[in-house]
């Protein structure tokens, strides 16, 4: 291009030959075309009465306070997208103590063990981040097709087959090739079949309008049976007579631990996927059609948006990233594919995402609180004398109270901007 | 070998008789929901709750059908739930609904722990074997009474939905809202009341599961017989009589994998038991269209829109 860059940079100033002047809103900076974007409202949303009308405002006095006004709101709009998560989890965790409570147990005890469990010692920060991998993978697994309007549930259908997918891909490799190339042949082979599986589900959404939640879940009982059927037949193991197994991979070829952390490197990779994923939806055009989809599905389609191809896209993205952590459950923590996968982590993922607003930055973190939950889930079993489904009982109620917070948005007195009252 | 196949073809008669019931009753509170405008996908928690509460309470009461009366309020208590939480705006029916499955299975293995072990007193079949002297068919004509519960109440709500005035309000809440409104009904009220209904028949339908067939409580009791009920109603095109239909030929495909094992196939009965999920999902695929709407399909159902 031959104009310097920065003459994009500057605001713009024109005089019409009639009429008054015309502010002219500048191509980037705080208030920038990016940031309005992330949040439609403020883009299309009618002047505040407080404002006077555009046309008749002098470019170079108006710009600071518009721009000021609009940091503030980003700011206030910020600090509502933590407080009220936060807020919805501390009334699911009086509900919950109610609930203890009423059954005669003691709230402290279990919220002292849900602390011990989870997050009290170096060995028990090792078994939550454990689990948290898993859950940053199949979060993802809901937060992309969420972007799109789309409601995935059967992410540990994906997990299923893609851990199935890299024991089967592994058995002709072993004790013929080194890990280093076992290991990515497992990796995208568990990738491979987990976009396969979901993108499946999008493409029915696309092709054949099926309803993508529904078809999901149905996905996740034939994922299971294929699992059943294999490992407990033509690709059972005979070295473990307890429990049907596809063959071993072998210490060899398993994934080792991060350095000092003693967690495996799932973790790292699912950190740096949340971050990318990030990115994806937030810088490219990818991820401004898909919003734009997730938006108003007759917008995408008025403008020419490929709404199906943007489905499939996002499907089979989030097919890979659950495929992804059945790729890490099997080379880091099984060694083989067996019953074992169907652990649960793809139902908790869908909990992760919402709480995490299906935002991929806040995914890592809110996982680790529903990994440090998982983690103390048997503590709090042997201790207090609870059944093991009291974890599932709270994370339903987290998951209720997150879902009832969105009615609360852009509704309380002090976070609402100047204005809008 | 056609001895064989006689046996199957029985079993699979049986079974879907026996399997039906389930469906049965969670498609026709289904039905009425999403007629109303709203979709509930909490059923297959609701399901599974209803079959602990019943299992519970027949066991600590003695009878039966307290237990299924229990597994109905229970499961209108958390049709209440949807109703009143999906009323508040900015609250999606889908997600109140995946999380309603999930709070709704949690509570029921939370509760039901206790009654894993004891049996419960089950309920107890009509006996029309006296039809026939064919021994297997004897055993096949053994129909619990909630299957014609079932049946009279799908006709009672096709005529209901066509012919009364409850009808015509919860039609047209679900066909728009716009227009309720207008005409003075409180579209809120509507879809509360057919979610509360919704919610009592899948308590009654998860009865069935943990007090006739299989018959007894324990965690992997209904494999997603709720949702895929869901699915059926979508099949049905929202109509009570091909309710019964679906769900007859679904309770088929379910007793395939029971009824092959009987007569000593067993290779490959993961497959057969996944049937119902197999033959849902190709049945929405055949059923589906991206091209027109469907036939019967509420105006304001958010996964038809």
């Amino acid at each position: 291009m031959p104009v310097p860059r920065g003459a994009v940079a500057t605001p713009q100033v024109v005089e019409p030959p009639i009429g008054p002047r015309v502010r002219i809103e500048p191509r980037d900076g705080a208030a920038g075309p990016r940031d309005r974007i992330a949040e439609p409202h403020h883009r299309f949303a009618p002047p505040p009465p407080g404002d006077p009308p555009l046309t008749a405002v002098d470019a170079t006095t108006a710009l600071p306070t518009a721009d000021a006004s609009a940091r503030r709101r980003v700011i206030l709009a910020s600090v509502e997208a933590v407080l009220v998560p936060i807020a919805a989890v501390a009334v699911a965790v009086g509900l919950f103590s109610v609930f203890l409570v009423a059954l005669g147990k003691s709230p402290q005890t279990f919220f002292e063990l849900l602390w011990r469990g989870g997050f009290g010692t170096a060995f028990s920060w090792q078994n939550t981040l454990t689990r948290t991998a898993p859950l940053i993978f199949t979060a993802l697994a809901v937060a992309l097709p969420a972007r799109l309007g789309l409601m995935i549930i059967g992410g540990e259908g994906a997990l299923v087959i893609g851990g199935f997918a890299a024991a089967v891909v592994a058995l002709p490799f072993l004790g013929v090739a080194p890990a280093w190339v076992i290991l990515p042949v497992m990796f995208v082979a568990a990738a491979l079949a987990g976009a396969t599986w979901i993108g499946f589900v999008g493409a029915l959404r696309h092709a054949r309008a099926v309803n993508e939640t529904i078809s999901s879940l149905l996905m996740f009982y034939i994922a299971v049976a294929i699992l059943n059927f294999f490992v407990e037949g033509a690709l059972r193991s005979p070295a473990d007579p307890n429990k049907p197994s596809t063959t071993p991979i072998g210490s060899e070829n398993m994934i080792g631990v991060i350095p000092g952390l003693e967690v495996h490197w799932g973790l790292a990779f699912g950190v740096v996927l949340a971050i990318a994923a990030h990115v994806l939806m937030t810088r490219t055009t990818f991820g401004f059609a898909a919003r734009v989809t997730g938006g108003n599905v007759r917008a995408a389609r008025a403008q020419g948006l490929p709404v199906g191809r943007l489905m499939i896209a996002a499907c089979a993205l989030a097919g890979a990233a659950a495929g992804i952590a059945g790729f890490f459950e099997v080379a880091a923590i099984l060694g083989k594919a067996n019953a074992s996968l169907v652990a649960g982590y793809g139902f908790t993922g869908i909990l992760v995402s919402f709480l995490a607003r299906h935002n991929p930055i806040a995914i890592p973190p809110v996982a680790v609180l529903f990994g440090g939950l998982a983690a103390a889930g048997g503590l709090i079993q042997r201790r207090m004398g609870l059944p093991d489904a009291t974890v599932q009982v709270l994370q339903g109620l987290i998951f209720l109270t997150i879902l009832l917070s969105e009615t609360v948005y852009g509704r309380i007195p002090f976070l609402k901007p100047e204005g809008r009252r | 070998m056609s001895d064989a196949l006689t046996t199957v073809a029985v079993a699979m008669f049986a079974g879907a008789v026996r399997v039906s019931t389930p469906f049965l009753f969670v498609s026709l509170g289904e039905a009425l929901t999403e007629k109303s405008g709203r979709i509930n996908l909490g059923l297959e928690g609701t399901l599974v709750f209803g079959a602990m509460s019943a299992y519970a309470v027949s066991y600590l009461s003695g009878s039966p059908w307290t237990g299924v009366l229990a597994a109905g309020l229970a499961g209108s208590v958390f049709g209440m739930a949807h109703g009143f939480f999906c009323r508040l705006p900015k609250v999606s029916d889908i997600a109140i609904g995946i999380a309603l499955m999930l709070f709704g299975t949690g509570l029921a293995f939370f509760f039901g722990k206790g009654f894993i072990q004891p049996t419960a007193p089950r309920l107890q079949a009509i006996d029309f074997g006296f039809l026939t002297s064919d021994p297997q068919l004897k055993v096949a004509l053994q129909i619990n009474p909630l299957f014609f519960i079932g049946l009279a109440l799908a006709v009672v709500l096709w005529w209901a939905l066509a012919n009364t005035r409850f009808g015509l309000i919860v039609r047209m809440t679900g066909d728009s809202a716009a227009t309720a409104k207008a005409m003075g009904v409180s579209v809120d009220l509507v879809r509360f009341v057919a979610t509360t209904i919704g919610g009592f028949l899948a308590g009654v339908g998860g009865a069935f599961l943990s007090l006739y067939y299989p018959g007894s409580w324990n965690e992997g009791l209904s494999s997603g017989q709720g949702l895929m009920a869901v699915a059926l109603v979508i099949f049905s095109r929202w109509n009570p009589l091909m309710c019964v239909a679906a769900a007859l030929l679904f309770g088929a495909a379910g007793a395939l994998g029971p009824a092959l094992q009987s007569v000593g196939i067993s290779q490959g009965y993961h497959f057969f038991n996944a049937a119902p999920h197999i033959l849902t999902l190709a049945i929405l695929i055949a059923s589906s269209s991206s091209k027109r709407s469907l036939k019967g399909a509420p105006g304001e159902l958010s996964i038809t829109k």
